[in-house]
């Protein structure tokens, strides 16, 4: 009886549980609303499947307790009752896989328009890199990462020299254009995280790794490390700013380039030049 | 009800396995500590095992501690806690829950279910466990090792693992841990062969693999499949301890630490991560199955009824042993691999999901018209199901690559592989040693703090991993020491924290009762006799009991039906005993 | 991971294989009595033994299997730089195919019960091993003395540690193949447990060869150039 009472306490709960708990995700300020969605049937269909295994349990428990005298059933097995429940649960696990691998498809299907980003993160701080006027990332190597060259931009490639550089500072985004970022690690691995873009991806040094989004919403957002990178992973944090067109600009405007950075080498010169 | 008795019995084991086969001990030492008897080695592999589990458990204290409370222990630096949470995670897993389950209940249970004398190679057994032990021994002194124990996480993800920017990356630490690794996979091996070659060729006289017992079951799939997934953590340890030792770059690119350019070049840190979860997801199936199996017995037993679908839950074991080892990648959907690796992997997946949801309901069934009695065992295997399930169903959000994207590597998936390979199995532990205590040391155990010891256990660890969920929700990332002043989480997270924090001392400190009653009943204890549960199952006709050296004394037993010969209409009796020959039952065949 | 998949997939065959034979679909509950196991059936069932060293050989062939899943894995990356084959190992690959010939004519004679040339192509056997490990140290001189170091590329590491495993489970197999040697050398009219043993020795060398042959299509480079080939064919 009070196995039977526990049981149900659990299941109901939970729900309440679930239904009360102020602790929910952030806000959403990404295009990836699917995802919350997909999130939100899971969350039906497995609360539904839960709630019934421990409901029908306790009601076997307090049914068919044992009492004096009392006899199991003998029922080795019923084939039509277990091929109806694996139907039915193909039929429910579809229906949470083919929202997911749809969204998924979207979520690996980078737009064309899509801005290119660099995020470079090492241990531990996050660092950015933006194309500049010619919309090109230089190229880029571990290799290459020196003091003064704290992300191993390629000091021949002309395309790198007008990349904007953000060292350990925060990014800025422009609301509503996507954009593909592209990912890079120095060190460790990391993984730039921000609650509310829902997407993330690892960095892994030696490749570089991607994922792409739509910022929807002005604002702060904090980004944290979600891959564990050694003693600071913790205390890894860094923040960006989704601006509207003009404080985008404005920002811009005040960063500085590679070629600014890296001292008196002429934007353009063939050959970059003898950068150091 | 066939018979099936052959009429030309030369197709059969002789009925008699001659002790003299059987190495008999001769000294103390050999009876009892370098002994080669299953049941000592088991219980000698359970003890280290629920030892250094101990020392697992203080250490998830202290993690919550500073989660619960963060700040007001000095002395848990960010160092300290990833050394924490690092030797918890490896603890738990393999020299814990593998080790048990494997080490311990295979191999008391595998010879005495199947009727054989012992394994087939005492003497390999024996090896196995000491091997076992050494590990055990080189993951402790990791802990005094310069530097400390290594910080690594248990993932052991390089190039981190091996910088100086995690604890015990450039000292003993890491280089100790590999090693116990190493070691633990070559004493595993050599139990596992036993274990397997046990069920294939020691069964006795009758006893065909569709009579087996589901814990037989469980524990020999696993064993299968541990044999075949350890390897590959052997291949990535033994890379790593070049790359750490000799400079190779196996897995190790081109890099920068604590702004050194280091002479690495070229690795592949994703090639380690493959190697891992190509033993990793198996692992996790590895603890599972035994489980499974031993819950199937545990609930079959308690509730007088036959074992639902049976066949069912034989042909689901096997499916899902198959089928894990080509799920691997499911840890790996955001490692930056090739993003096409998500459909397939997250469909194969979700279907794992199938069998796995037949298994469970296979269960409830089983308690469906049962005469269900309700003792500290069969609780403890409700309290399983509770958790299996949730933790299960929130394995479909993991899994299912798009939603895993927002989920990974927060704290929910904690809470999601707690529910799901720690709590559930952790449970079935308890009720499976419940379950054979009479058995094991002839005597029952203390009913009352059996209960009490149930109830914190299972409604506190449900109380800790339940709302760790929402803190994942949320956004914590794991493997933080504390969360820290963050916008977008709100103050009452760390009300939760706390809250959570409570929940698992209390639910640590109620194993000390367990421990005291183990202790306790050895000596107190009621008598038991050789079969309280009244269950059908060969390790309960032992002769004596607890059963002696060869198990069986003259003759070993001669099976005549399956494990599950409950209920039987007809029958004088609930339950029918395994090798008990009984003529004139008449059993309906199902419609 | 493609060597361990396709491995797996020839094990997972072998089981299915055996488990096809256990009437997993048979309803136990409707079966009473003495049920002859089907394993036991027909002739000779397999020795205790032999079915254990089977499966420990899977358990091996796993392992290399997922070592040459990592060299192929590790081989698409642009540093990647075979060493030259030393010609010492054609050598002794040709020992080592000796060694397993000989493990045969042991076991073979063993079973006929002439003692006397099965223990001597035993001690041939455990000769020729020894010379085929002293081969690949020589090996593994040249190598370092041609410059190509542990460390210096992913190619030579793979080199030294596959030919080190290999060479670890050859040592493995040579305390077996002492201790056969020894038994044999004390026994007149050889048992049946006897002959098991030369038998299991001659089954594991067999497959240590297989493993060598596998690993010196890897480390001779022909594996990257029959994908190189076939990638080649398909676009
Ligand atoms: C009362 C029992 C337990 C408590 C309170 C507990 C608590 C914790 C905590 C606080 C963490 C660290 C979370 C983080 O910061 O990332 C953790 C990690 C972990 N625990 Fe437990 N745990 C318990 C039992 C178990 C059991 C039985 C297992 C067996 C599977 C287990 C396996 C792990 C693993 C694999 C990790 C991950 C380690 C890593 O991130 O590298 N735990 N646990
Ligand atoms: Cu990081």
């Amino acid at each position: 009886m009070t196995v039977a009472i526990v049981l149900v306490l659990v299941a109901l709960g939970s729900i309440v549980f679930h239904v009360l708990s102020p602790w929910w995700w952030t806000p959403i300020a990404s295009n990836w609303g699917y995802i919350d969605q997909t999130l939100i049937v899971t969350f039906w269909i497995t609360g539904v499947v839960f709630t019934a295994v421990v409901v029908f349990m306790a009601y076997c428990v307090f049914r068919f307790r044992h009492r004096e005298g009392a006899k199991a059933a003998y029922e080795p097995e019923s084939r039509k009752l277990e091929l109806w429940l694996t139907g039915i649960t193909a039929v429910g696990v579809a229906a949470m896989l083919a929202p997911g691998l749809i969204v998924w498809s979207q979520f690996v299907t980078v737009p064309d328009e899509a801005t290119e980003i660099e995020v470079v993160a090492q241990q531990w701080q996050w660092n950015y890199r933006l194309p500049g006027e010619d919309g090109i990332l230089g190229k880029s190597s571990n290799k290459l990462v020196s003091y003064d060259n704290p992300l191993g931009v390629d000091p021949d490639d002309v395309n790198g020299q007008d990349d904007v550089i953000v060292e350990a500072d925060a990014l800025h985004l422009p609301i509503d254009r996507p954009v593909k970022v592209l990912l890079r690690s120095i060190d460790v691995l990391h993984d730039f995280y921000v609650p509310e873009f829902r997407a993330k991806m690892d960095m892994v040094p030696g490749m570089v790794t991607h994922f792409w989004f739509t910022p929807t919403r002005t604002g702060e957002f904090e980004v944290l490390c979600a891959e564990l990178c050694g003693v600071g992973h913790g205390y890894m944090r860094g923040a960006v700013f989704v601006d509207s067109e003009q404080d985008y600009q404005a920002w811009l405007a005040s960063q500085q380039t590679f070629a600014e950075i890296s001292g008196p080498v002429k934007i353009g010169a063939a050959g970059g030049g003898a950068a150091r | 009800m066939v018979d099936v008795t052959p009429h030309d019995e030369s197709g059969v084991p002789p009925a008699e396995v001659p002790e003299l086969e059987l190495y008999h001990p001769k000294s103390w030492w050999t009876t009892y500590v370098f002994s080669q008897d299953a049941k000592t080695i088991a219980i000698q592999y359970s003890g280290t095992a629920i030892a250094i589990g101990f020392v697992a458990l203080v250490l998830s204290w202290l993690m919550r501690l500073q989660l619960g409370f963060p700040g007001t222990f000095d002395f848990i630096t960010p160092e300290a806690y990833y050394q924490f949470v690092t030797m918890h995670g490896m603890i738990m897993v393999i020299y814990l829950l593998t080790a048990l389950f494997l080490g311990g209940f295979g191999n008391y249970l595998i010879p005495l279910m199947v009727g054989a004398r012992d394994m087939v190679f005492p003497y390999i057994n024996m090896l196995s466990y000491w091997i076992y032990l050494l590990a055990v021994l080189v993951l402790v002194v990791s802990f005094f090792a310069p530097g400390g124990p290594t910080g690594a996480g248990w993932t052991l993800y390089p190039p981190q693992a091996i910088l100086s920017g995690t604890p015990g990356g450039q000292g003993a630490g890491i280089i100790l841990m590999l090693v116990s690794l190493i070691l633990f996979i070559i004493g595993f091996t050599m139990g596992g062969l036993n274990y397997v070659v046990t069920v294939i060729q020691g069964r006795t006289r009758g006893m065909t693999l569709m009579r087996l017992p589901l814990t037989v079951w469980g524990i020999f799939t696993a064993t299968v499949m541990a044999l075949l997934a350890f390897p590959a953590l052997f291949v990535a340890c033994v890379m790593m301890l070049f790359d750490r030792l000799l400079g190779t770059s196996f897995f190790m690119p081109a890099l920068v630490d604590a702004g050194e350019q280091l002479s690495y070049g070229g690795g592949s840190p994703i090639l380690f991560q493959h190697l891992f979860w190509f033993f990793g997801h198996p692992e996790v199936y590895i603890v599972a199955l035994p489980a499974f199996g031993i819950v199937s017995d545990l609930i079959s037993t308690h509730a007088r009824k036959n074992i639902f679908g049976y066949r069912m839950m034989v042909w689901a074991i096997i499916i899902i042993g198959a089928l894990s080892f080509v799920v691997w990648a499911h840890h790996m959907y955001v490692s930056g691999m090739h993003p096409w690796f998500g459909f397939f992997f997250a469909t194969t997946t979700l279907i794992i999901a199938i069998p796995t949801a037949i298994k469970v309901y296979n269960w409830v069934l089983t308690l469906w018209r049962g005469d269900i009695h309700l003792r500290v065992p069969m609780l403890f295997a409700l309290a399983f199901i509770v958790t299996f399930v949730n933790g299960g169903l929130t394995g479909l959000f993991l899994g299912n690559v798009v939603v895993d994207v927002p989920l990974s590597d927060t704290m929910f998936v904690v809470a999601h592989f707690h529910m799901v390979m720690g709590v559930a199995p952790i449970l079935v532990i308890f009720g499976a040693i419940y379950h054979w205590y009479p058995k094991i040391t002839g005597r029952m155990f203390h009913e009352g703090m059996a209960q009490f010891h149930f109830w914190v256990t299972f409604l506190g660890a449900y109380a800790i991993f339940f709302p760790m969920h929402y803190v994942g929700l949320v956004g914590v990332p794991r493997r933080y020491p504390e969360i820290g002043d963050t916008a977008f989480v709100p103050d009452s997270v760390q009300d939760l924290n706390a809250f959570i924090t409570m929940a698992a001392l209390i639910v640590g400190f109620a194993q000390i009762v367990f421990l005291f009653n183990i202790f306790w009943s050895l000596r107190h204890g009621r008598e038991a006799g050789g079969n309280p549960w009244r269950a059908t199952s060969l390790e309960w006709q032992t002769p004596t009991t607890p059963p002696p050296h060869g198990n069986w004394g003259d003759h070993v037993p001669v099976v005549y039906r399956w494990a599950y010969d409950y209920s039987v209409p007809g029958a004088s009796q609930d339950f029918i005993a395994q090798n008990d020959p009984g003529t004139g039952i008449k059993a309906p065949r199902p419609a | 991971m493609s060597v361990i998949l396709v491995f797996l997939l020839v094990v997972f065959g072998f089981s299915l294989w055996w488990l096809s034979q256990q009437r997993l679909l048979s309803k136990p509950w409707t079966e009473q009595g003495l049920a002859v196991d089907p394993s036991h059936r027909g002739e000779a069932a397999m020795p205790t033994a032999k079915i254990a060293l089977g499966i420990f050989l899977a358990v091996v062939g796993a392992l290399f299997a997922l070592f040459a899943s990592a060299y192929f894995m590790r081989m698409e990356y642009s540093d990647w730089q075979a060493p030259p084959v030393p010609s010492v190992i054609w050598a002794n690959t040709a020992i080592l195919v000796a060694a397993s010939i000989a493990l045969e004519i042991a076991a073979r004679t063993a079973r006929d019960g002439r003692i006397d040339i099965s223990r001597v192509a035993l001690a041939i056997a455990g000769a020729a091993t020894l010379v085929f490990l002293a081969g690949q140290l020589v090996a593994w001189q040249q190598l370092s003395l041609a410059g190509h170091y542990l460390e210096v590329n992913p190619a030579n590491g793979f080199f030294y540690l596959l030919t080190g495993m290999h060479g670890l489970h050859i040592i493995g197999g040579l305390i077996a193949l002492g201790f056969t040697l020894v038994a044999l050398s004390a026994q007149a009219p050889i048992s049946g447990q006897l002959q098991l043993r030369v038998e299991l020795c001659a089954m594991y060398w067999h497959f240590l060869l297989f493993v060598w042959l596998g690993l010196l299509v890897l480390l001779a480079g022909w594996a990257g150039d029959f994908i190189a080939i076939c990638k080649q064919v398909l676009t």
